[in-house]
């Protein structure tokens, strides 16, 4: 059985559940672990938002 | 004069004594990601962990990613294959069913090796997560 992501959705797929290990693992309680987990998620996909942006303008 | 006291006092503590839980969680956690948490009852965050971790890792395969096997060679082999042993009854399973030795023929595919040796490091975090709860450094 084969999976085609597209470029974006393994981004999204890859930022997920990274931030979740990262926010469980790098925080003490659970409000935190939560806010962290948000933090880098929205860094990941903000990154990768960024990165196409520049891409696109390179590009051009 | 105080500050010396306790300064003596922090120098007799004995080390942390190595507990079996402090053996057991991290090795349990690498064989199965997220179960050196649950071990210690940890519920929710060994879950996610688990679901975290083994779905990053299944997603690579059938993205048909590229699994690594112990190599000598170029650095970036021997690094990939360091990622991928992190995810441990994970990487021990599929190199036993032979998957993830095809060769990668499109972009996806070397996003689902990407995918497999990041799920692995992740796992070695959660490890390292699972001992520093059985010592008593984290809660």
């Amino acid at each position: 059985m084969t999976v085609h992501l597209t470029h974006f959705s393994a981004a999204f797929v890859f930022a997920l559940f990274a931030s979740i290990v990262f926010g469980i693992t790098h925080r003490e309680t659970t409000r935190d672990m939560v806010r962290y987990g948000l933090y880098c998620f929205a860094m990941f996909m903000g990154g990768v938002l960024l990165a196409g942006w520049a891409m696109w303008l390179i590009r051009r | 004069m105080a500050n010396q006291t306790t300064a003596k006092s922090k120098a007799a503590e004995p080390a942390q004594p190595i507990g079996t839980m402090s053996v057991i969680a991290p090795a349990l956690g690498w064989l199965i990601p997220g179960a050196g948490h649950m071990i210690q009852k940890r519920w929710i965050r060994g879950v996610l962990l688990l679901v975290s971790i083994g779905t990053l890792f299944v997603l690579g395969l059938m993205m048909q990613g590229h699994i690594y096997k112990a190599n000598g060679g170029d650095i970036l082999d021997i690094l990939g294959f360091i990622g991928d042993l992190g995810a441990g009854g994970l990487y021990i399973t599929t190199l036993t069913m032979n998957w993830g030795q095809g060769a990668i023929a499109f972009a996806i595919a070397d996003y689902g090796t990407k995918f497999m040796i990041v799920a692995g490091l992740l796992n070695f975090i959660a490890v390292a997560d699972a001992y520093h709860i059985a010592i008593g450094k984290k809660q």
